[in-house]
């Protein structure tokens, strides 16, 4: 399936979910809004024409300084940017970071059967940042949901054991929001139990 | 004292109170290669739960990505999976040329194609020596050890390091093969077929290793798919999705080669398809070797003559450019096939993107102004807006990067899939129900990488 049907089918089936939707390097792109999330990936799950059965990869991302990132001041315009050759497919331009959302949780899917690839991507505001789990659907959503709740803070609704994975206990903040400063040190702790 | 811990088994008495063991193992254990730790509910010798702790490598690999400019993180992609980092290499440079959408030259794709999997095979024979020690085939160890070392000699030829190689560019790779590189490699490989033919010999029929391998570890291929699991670990339970037949990347989908598969996916069936999967590398890079478009053909012969370096900065520093235009500079050895005759074949024409031939850096003022404009504090290598995802078949599994650009000189988010982080989330389902010396076995086959897996 191409990446517009892909798209379509995700579209037609859910009208009111879908906020946007792109393909950006051949990359097919769904903006979801977020109550919506576990009906659409159940459907990418079981519709026969999908065959979704991979969460291939499932992050986020901290649109907070997004274009904004202090840039060394001399040189900051010289900076030559590239545009893209023809030959890597660009159907779409790239519309940006969602608006007004801090957060974006990034869903990464794939089809064994079809082998076709979609991204969901689901803007999520700073206040209340919570998604539903997708560990009903895929038992390693687990691991996955736990890491971007460490690195991001944000929850998972009906995640069985929401806690920190890379990070201890014991930490403060979440290292990948774009407000927790590179070189911050925390005090080093000694095993919990 | 263990018998007052764990005083349950059917033949007591029933009056006997009987508790469940926790057992500890890790982080520090010599099983766990690396720092793991794995918390085992026992009840005598077999598992009833198992929780795995991961994170003690975590060393802030997407938060440093965002600090350093684009081809500043291929170091850090080194230190992913430290036994084949030129796949970690070939996955981020491949991922942010999808972003600034470039194309690489043939040769080159040939070139990352064949140390790939030169690479794969370093790491299977990594794996598969490692876990045959702890099963008490030491020799088995020591040969494959020896095997890794030709073929890391070969990837010292070609790279300049042994591990942290950082060879890929942005938009191509640093240096061109050695000259006759096909020799060394099929020496190497020569020696390497040997050596997979013992180990073969030592294990594949050994009473020892096949009763500790066979039907331990199992998990179903709805299981291993649903954790997100794939590589040679999803393959040994049957099914056959291999990024590079499935979604074929640089020149997969000229070379021909079979993915071997399992049926049972357990233990033995994870070391036979490592097993098949070397001797298909193997395919790979030599067919590679006679397909790939040929090497730099000298430009100007007759008139390029090699001049040391700082001479030629001299000559071109007086304003004599007229003689030195054809000559070749003599480098440090590491710069050792990056010069004028091999840049066109190794590297993408875009030159905002790649820097000179050391030559142009000495010798004119637009290779020095290129050179510049790429290595400056606050230049350098700048795409679009943009996200994209792209994977590639690492050695054990799919190896995935995600990149989104502001449009700054740094990343603006690089997030990898590493394969392992999903073959270890499912470790604890594969373990419960397993004896606790089967831990050994499955452990060895999930083959972690501590640096991929915590980052």
């Amino acid at each position: 399936m191409n990446t517009a049907s892909l798209i379509g089918s995700v579209r037609d089936r859910f009208p009111d979910a879908v906020s946007a939707s792109h393909t950006y390097r051949g990359d097919a792109t769904v903006v979801l809004r977020r109550n919506f999330l576990l009906g659409v990936a159940r459907f990418l799950k079981q519709d026969p024409a999908l065959q979704m059965n991979y969460l291939m990869d499932m992050t986020a991302v901290d649109y907070s300084t997004f274009g904004r990132r202090p840039a060394p001041a001399f040189f900051s315009s010289s900076g030559v940017a590239v545009s893209p050759s023809s030959q890597i497919p660009d159907e779409d331009p790239w519309p940006g970071p969602p608006d007004q959302s801090r957060f974006a949780v990034v869903y990464h899917f794939y089809s064994m059967a079809h082998k076709h690839r979609l991204r969901l991507v689901v803007p999520v505001e700073e206040a209340g940042a919570e998604v539903d789990s997708l560990t009903s659907l895929w038992p390693g959503a687990n691991w996955l949901e736990r890491e971007v709740w460490d690195m991001f803070g944000i929850g998972f609704r009906g995640h069985p054991d929401l806690k920190r994975i890379l990070m201890y206990a014991g930490f403060e903040g979440h290292p990948l929001r774009k407000d927790y400063p590179v070189k911050k040190r925390q005090p080093l702790i000694g095993p919990i139990n | 004292m263990l018998s007052e811990m764990n005083p349950a088994s059917q033949s007591h008495p029933a009056d006997l109170e009987t508790r469940d063991m926790l057992l500890n193992i890790g982080p520090a254990h010599p099983a766990m290669h690396g720092i793991i730790r794995i918390v085992a509910k026992l009840d005598g010798e077999r598992i009833h739960a198992a929780e795995v702790e991961i994170g003690y490598l975590h060393r802030g690999f997407e938060k440093m990505s965002e600090t350093v400019d684009y081809n500043g993180v291929i170091p850090y992609t080194d230190r992913l999976n430290y036994v084949s980092p030129l796949i970690n290499n070939m996955g981020y440079c491949m991922t942010v040329e999808k972003l600034l959408g470039i194309s690489v030259p043939e040769r080159c794709h040939y070139v990352r194609v064949i140390l790939s999997e030169i690479s794969r095979i370093t790491d299977h024979l990594t794996c598969v020596g490692a876990s045959a020690m702890e099963l008490g085939a030491f020799t088995v160890f020591l040969y494959m050890i020896k095997a890794r070392e030709y073929l890391w000699e070969l990837v010292e030829k070609v790279t300049g390091a042994r591990m942290t190689v950082s060879y890929c560019r942005v938009g191509g790779v640093k240096a061109d093969l050695p000259e006759d590189f096909a020799e060394p490699c099929r020496k190497a490989f020569e020696e390497t077929r040997k050596v997979l033919a013992e180990a073969d010999g030592l294990l594949t029929r050994n009473r020892i290793f096949v009763d500790r391998m066979n039907g331990t570890g199992v998990i179903s291929r709805e299981d291993a798919i649903s954790y997100g699991i794939t590589g040679p670990f999803l393959r040994a339970t049957g099914a056959d999705y291999d990024v590079r037949k499935d979604c074929p990347y640089a020149v997969y989908d000229r070379l021909p080669f079979d993915v071997p598969v399992g049926t049972r996916g357990d233990n033995m069936d994870r070391y036979l398809v490592r097993m098949e999967e070397m001797e298909q590398s193997m395919r790979i890079v030599e067919r590679a070797l006679r397909d790939m478009p040929r090497g730099p053909v000298q430009v100007h012969p007759g008139t390029g003559r090699p001049m040391p370096a700082a001479e030629m900065v001299d000559l071109a520093k007086v304003g004599n450019i007229v003689a030195i235009a054809d000559d070749t500079a003599v480098t440090c050895p590491t710069l050792e096939g990056s010069g004028r005759a091999s840049h066109p074949s190794i590297a993408t024409n875009e030159k905002r993107v790649f820097l000179p031939p050391k030559e142009d850096t000495y010798g004119n003022i637009e290779g020095l102004m290129q050179q510049f404009k790429l290595v400056m504090f606050g230049h350098g290598v700048r795409p679009p807006r943009g996200e994209v995802y792209f994977p590639v078949e690492g050695a054990n599994g799919e190896l995935g990067f995600y990149v989104v650009s502001d449009g700054a000189g740094s990343p603006y988010r690089v997030r990898v899939r590493p394969p392992c982080f999903a073959i270890m989330s499912a470790l604890s389902k594969i373990l419960t129900g397993d004896m606790i010396a089967d831990m050994i076995p499955t452990f060895g086959s999930v083959n972690m990488i501590g640096g991929e897996l915590d980052r």
